[in-house]
């Protein structure tokens, strides 16, 4: 007997098995392909925080010997995690923290998100500071890694990164023109207040604390800004408490 | 003597039978899914930046083609007519998951670049109009070829259109400077050439895709359309 393909029984039976064999299908490749995922990721933030110090390229640092050239220059016992005061916490390890997972969480409150800051030595043995940020640009998350010299203060060097911003505008912060506009930059002034960053788009971003913007990535670049003035406040806090010390 | 010999032996249709190699040819040239048919724009406008993003997304876009030609026409006489564009949509957001983890997982760096265009392969119309005029009523391995043929059309087109795309808005090939350095003022751009910004915006997609079909058309007179 040919069975009735318009019927309603057939229809809703089709539509249950399909659904139910695909979501089968892929929850197992989900499952499968799950600790490469997180391997990646792990990879990912050991390069982006080595980014920050030096040209990856010119290192020769990929994602192959990623692992061993970052133990050769972040010694992850001196980090710290920090609250939103600038206070050191320890409730967790800098490198576990998931600072863009935690800026997502609309139910944390600021005094529960932690602030990782990770302490590297240079090729001289220079003292280096490298801080992770995180905020918002036109179409998602952008993120990013700030390294402070010896002094605590001024931008030696950064990287940053998105996950959608639109290419040749939003996309170009993280292209080398525009990060060089950030290093030399200092966070703090001769007392150690924080300064705020300014995006600026009339070409004045030689001045301090200035940065010129991105033709075309205006929200992109107010994004950064955003970024980099709120996080950076919470560690000129913490600097400025060792400091006088 | 020998031709009817082998007339006798291959009763069924031979692999790659005539008509199963125009199957492949056909988009690449004269049946473009994205010249002549005008179809998969939105994506060709936004990931034509670079070459090798369009060479990725090109590869991604023939998989899901031809595997979701393959599993349609394989259930083509189970699907319930009245649900078959719902069942097709299933298959495809199924087979493009499939591709987004696969290159997230070994491809990871390729896997940001592309970032939400992978998950929009789901949206581009060539697919589901290959399975609702093609995979909806052949057999498996038309269906594949047809696939296969409708992807290359549409990965050739949007490399070709990245490869102007990129050459002359960064003056690079898969990344590699061809012009020189913009930066240091190497090369052309020692004597003041500069890199033409408009082509890296979505616009100039559309213009040169413009340009390709005004071209094509102009070479073969009998693909414009009467009105």
């Amino acid at each position: 007997m040919a069975i009735n393909k318009d019927s309603n029984g057939y229809t809703f039976g089709f539509a249950i098995v399909l659904v139910g064999v695909v979501g089968t299908v892929l929850a197992l490749l989900a499952m499968g392909l799950k600790p490469m995922k997180d391997r990646n990721g792990e990879v990912k933030k050991q390069l982006d925080i080595l980014s920050a110090m030096m040209n990856l390229d010119k290192e020769g640092i990929s994602r192959k010997n990623a692992e061993s050239e970052f133990k050769k220059y972040i010694n992850l016992d001196e980090a710290i995690v920090l609250n939103y005061k600038g206070e050191i916490t320890t409730d967790v390890k800098a490198f576990d923290v998931d600072i863009q997972k935690e800026y997502k969480d609309k139910n944390l409150k600021d005094a529960d998100k932690h602030y990782p800051l990770f302490v590297a030595k240079d090729k001289a043995g220079k003292k280096l500071y490298i801080i992770p940020v995180v905020g918002k640009g036109l179409w998602g998350p952008i993120w990013g890694n700030i390294c402070l010299d010896e002094d605590m203060s001024t931008i030696k060097g950064a990287s940053f990164g998105h996950k959608g911003e639109t290419p040749g505008l939003g996309a170009e912060i993280s292209q080398p023109f525009f990060i060089d506009r950030w290093i030399g930059e200092k966070i703090t002034d001769e007392n150690g207040n924080f300064m705020k960053f300014e995006i600026v788009k009339d070409g004045t971003g030689a001045n301090p604390s200035k940065v010129d913007g991105i033709t075309g990535g205006t929200i992109t670049s107010k994004g950064v800004e955003e970024m980099a003035n709120r996080c950076l406040a919470v560690y000129a806090n913490y600097f400025n408490t060792i400091k006088s010390k | 003597m020998s031709e009817t010999v082998e007339k006798v032996k291959a009763p069924s249709e031979p692999l790659f039978s005539k008509k199963n190699k125009k199957l492949i040819t056909d988009p690449l040239t004269d049946n473009n899914p994205v010249t002549i048919q005008v179809l998969g724009i939105c994506s060709a406008l936004a990931i034509t930046v670079q070459v090798s993003q369009a060479i990725v997304m090109g590869l991604s876009v023939i998989f899901v083609t031809m595997m979701g030609n393959v599993v349609i026409s394989m259930m083509r006489n189970a699907i319930p007519s009245r649900i078959r564009i719902i069942v097709q949509l299933v298959v495809v957001a199924a087979l493009v998951i499939v591709v987004d983890q696969v290159l997230a997982a070994f491809l990871p760096d390729i896997s940001s670049k592309l970032s939400v265009f992978v998950g929009l392969i789901i949206t581009n119309c060539i697919i589901m109009g290959r399975l609702e005029a093609f995979a909806m009523g052949n057999k498996p391995w038309p269906s594949l070829l047809d696939g296969l043929g409708n992807g290359l059309g549409y990965a050739g087109l949007l490399v070709l259109v990245a490869i102007f795309r990129e050459l002359f808005g960064s003056g690079s090939l898969l990344g590699f400077p061809i012009f020189g350095d913009a930066v240091e003022k190497t090369g052309l751009y020692a004597i003041g050439y500069q890199n033409n910004n408009l082509m890296i915006l979505p616009p100039m997609a559309l213009i040169i895709v413009g340009v390709i079909i005004w071209v094509q058309r102009a070479r073969n007179q009998a693909l414009i359309e009467e009105h």
